[in-house]
């Protein structure tokens, strides 16, 4: 099959999604109201309320949500075949993360902006605000650990992106200054920071760097990892404006170009895929697909990540009630483009099958290296770039994104322990240095836990996906029941929730099975924390649509 | 006519990019902003009032931060040196 044909059919159905199905969920499930007074004009104050501009506040939205995970799950998946990973994106998307991230902005909307967070102690109950809250802890911990790891493997694989990737820091600090200090118009700043950008990564393939392959007895992987977390400490401590905030800005532009390039390449040399549509042939150690698969793509599918950005700051921020489709689904959309372009790349980027297997020779192998492999060649074949030019524009591309999750991650983690500190009294754990060591610790901790490596963030990626997967269902389960209680049809986002429930308690299952039979105590322990959340929200969504049905809707709210 | 709508189009693009730049991180420079402003509030008042300034404890921190501010400001002034005998700056 042409890989042209897979990107139109992939492209249309998410375009046909978006006019026909968003349009009868906005209207007929969630009934958007375009007189609504929403909480950015009822409670405005120029800080976290402010009404936005829908194509601004879209390009917020997107560019919170969109991270590395897009690109690594979907670059994990084929090794199953295409087929498989394709539906999930493409459908997942459509039913899935549209319904999911429109309906956490709908829901937070009408409960004056608040976080899902705290919105599921109201519409639910204390306890399910709880497993709440120990969920988004343990994400955060598995995203920063996953993605260094990511970005550590990455560095050492493609040594040409390593000065393009450290090079755009300093891109990004220089350009701050230019905006808050010289006060250079952005239109100017953003077109000079491109061109920076892109100037480094051309320079990239003539200067490749390399850290020692030993030193102090850790591999350059594990340097890599070490350095990483430094950089994400000291980038989280830093005021806003300084390196956060036009990193965010360069990396949001630089996707629009990245994947501009990626499908204008794809128009343009018209590759065959080459993987299998059904993979039978799948590498020795490949969990089941069913459920793997369904928690394996995350973001790209649907991500609980997204109603924390959804119902944390989006919601603030609304103008119009009926903006919320544009900019909560056509988000989604956004982040599914850029799964299927990591499908596109993983799949037929590659010559041969057997170069393809080569690739995929082990579950979790393939990854974003068969996205940055794969999608060189499709950029050298189809735009004439040379290979390692090819490689570095991919590689910077997943690296920033991971990297600015990463460092996003570390500062909501020393908030949690900022937070703790507060709580519990402990005068020390309030400052943010102190609670930045405290978070920079535990993910080097989980990233170490395996082994001298460092790798140790990667074993747990399926967790992190089914982790994630809980707190989508635990947003989809405050949608839910608000539709019940507003006596509205509610299959539009209850056979979501109880598809990702059955899946992530079976995919939890059996990796509890392998973890058992590895003696791997850490992950299994991990995973049981994980799995008991997941029957706990199982039965909590239970008991809770049971009360609502058999009309204890007065009981529901004096628990609440 | 033509240069003119080419030149409201670049206006209104970069208008869009400074909102998106901006809308992300408008809480988080907004809060910082509100915070130094009360600081100042808090100092202004209690030097009004004669009453003994409670955060000038906590002020220590931000000498170091202050110091290029307040060097400026006492050039600005026609000052040639700090007029604060306890906050030398040059």
């Amino acid at each position: 099959m042409n890989a042209i044909f897979l990107m139109l059919i992939g492209l249309g159905a998410m375009a046909l999604g978006y006019f026909v199905y968003s349009k009868f969920v906005a209207e007929k499930i969630f009934r958007l109201d375009p007189g609504f007074r929403t909480p950015a004009h009822e409670f405005e104050d120029g800080v976290d309320y402010v009404p936005t501009n829908k194509f601004v506040l879209w390009g917020h939205h997107f560019t919170s949500v969109a991270g590395a995970a897009p690109i690594v799950g979907p670059a994990i998946a084929v090794i199953w075949g295409w087929v498989p990973a394709f539906l999930w994106v493409v459908f997942g998307t459509i039913f899935f993360a549209g319904v999911h991230d429109a309906g956490a902005i709908w829901a937070s909307n009408r409960n004056k902006a608040k976080s899902v967070g705290s919105l599921t102690g109201d519409v639910v109950g204390k306890r399910a605000r709880s497993i709440f809250m120990i969920v988004i802890f343990l994400v955060l911990l598995m995203v920063n650990a996953v993605f260094a790891v990511v970005i550590a493997g990455l560095l050492t694989q493609f040594q040409t992106s390593v000065v393009p990737v450290w090079g755009a820091i300093v891109v990004a600090l220089i350009i701050g200054q230019l905006i808050y200090r010289k006060m250079i118009g952005l239109l100017t700043v953003s077109v000079v920071g491109v061109v920076a950008l892109y100037a480094l990564i051309w320079v990239g393939p003539s200067m490749p760097l390399a850290l020692p392959e030993l030193f102090m007895g850790l591999t350059d992987k594990a340097q890599w990892i070490i350095l990483l977390f430094v950089y994400a400490a000291i980038a989280s401590l830093l005021p806003v404006w300084m390196l956060l905030q036009p990193r965010d800005y360069i990396n949001g532009l630089q996707l629009f170009v990245g994947l501009g390039l990626l499908y204008g390449a794809v128009l343009l040399s018209a590759p065959d895929v080459v993987a299998p549509a059904f993979n039978d042939n799948v590498p020795e150690g490949t969990p089941s697909m069913i459920p793997l698969l369904f928690v394996t793509i995350a973001c790209g599918a649907i991500s609980g990540f997204h109603g924390l950005v959804s119902s944390g700051t989006t919601s603030k921020q609304l103008d119009k009630e009926t903006d919320l489709r544009f900019v909560g689904y056509f988000g989604a959309i956004g982040e599914g483009c850029l799964a299927l372009a990591a499908i596109i790349a993983a799949t037929a980027g590659f010559a041969t099958l057997a170069d393809w297997q080569a690739i995929y020779s082990g579950f979790g192998q393939g990854g974003v290296a068969a996205f940055v492999q794969g999608g060189a060649n499709i950029l050298s074949n189809g735009l004439g770039f040379d290979i390692e030019l090819s490689q570095t524009i991919l590689t910077v591309m997943a690296v920033l994104f991971a990297g600015t999750t990463m460092d996003t991650g570390l500062r909501l983690q020393r908030y949690i322990f900022q937070e703790w500190g507060v709580i519990y009294n402990i005068n020390w754990m309030q400052k943010a240095a102190p609670a930045t060591l405290l978070a920079v610790a535990s993910c080097l901790l989980l990233a170490f836990g395996a082994g001298g490596d460092g790798s140790g963030g990667l074993l747990i990626w399926p967790l992190f996906g089914t982790t994630n997967q809980l707190l989508a269902g635990l947003t989809l389960l405050v949608i839910t029941v608000m539709l019940a209680r507003l006596g509205r049809p509610m299959l539009v986002t209850l056979i979501p929730l109880l598809f990702l429930l059955v899946m992530t308690v079976l995919a939890l299952l059996i990796q509890l099975k392998g973890f058992y039979e590895q003696a791997n105590w850490f992950l299994f322990g991990l995973d049981l924390v994980v799995l008991a959340a997941a029957i706990l929200v199982a039965l909590e969504c239970g008991s809770t649509l049971n009360r609502l049905r058999s009309g204890k809707a007065e009981e529901l709210e004096d628990q609440s | 006519m033509k240069i003119k709508r080419v030149l409201a189009w670049i206006n209104r693009a970069s208008q869009y990019a400074e909102e998106v730049y901006n809308a992300p991180y408008r809480a988080a420079i907004a809060r910082a902003r509100r915070e130094e402003e009360d600081l100042f509030m808090l100092l202004v008042f209690s030097e009004m009032m004669g009453v003994p300034n409670p955060a000038s404890y906590y002020t220590l921190e931000l000498q170091p931060l202050l110091l290029e501010r307040f060097h400026d400001w006492h050039k600005r002034m026609g000052m040639e040196h700090s007029p604060l005998d306890h906050f030398r700056c040059c």
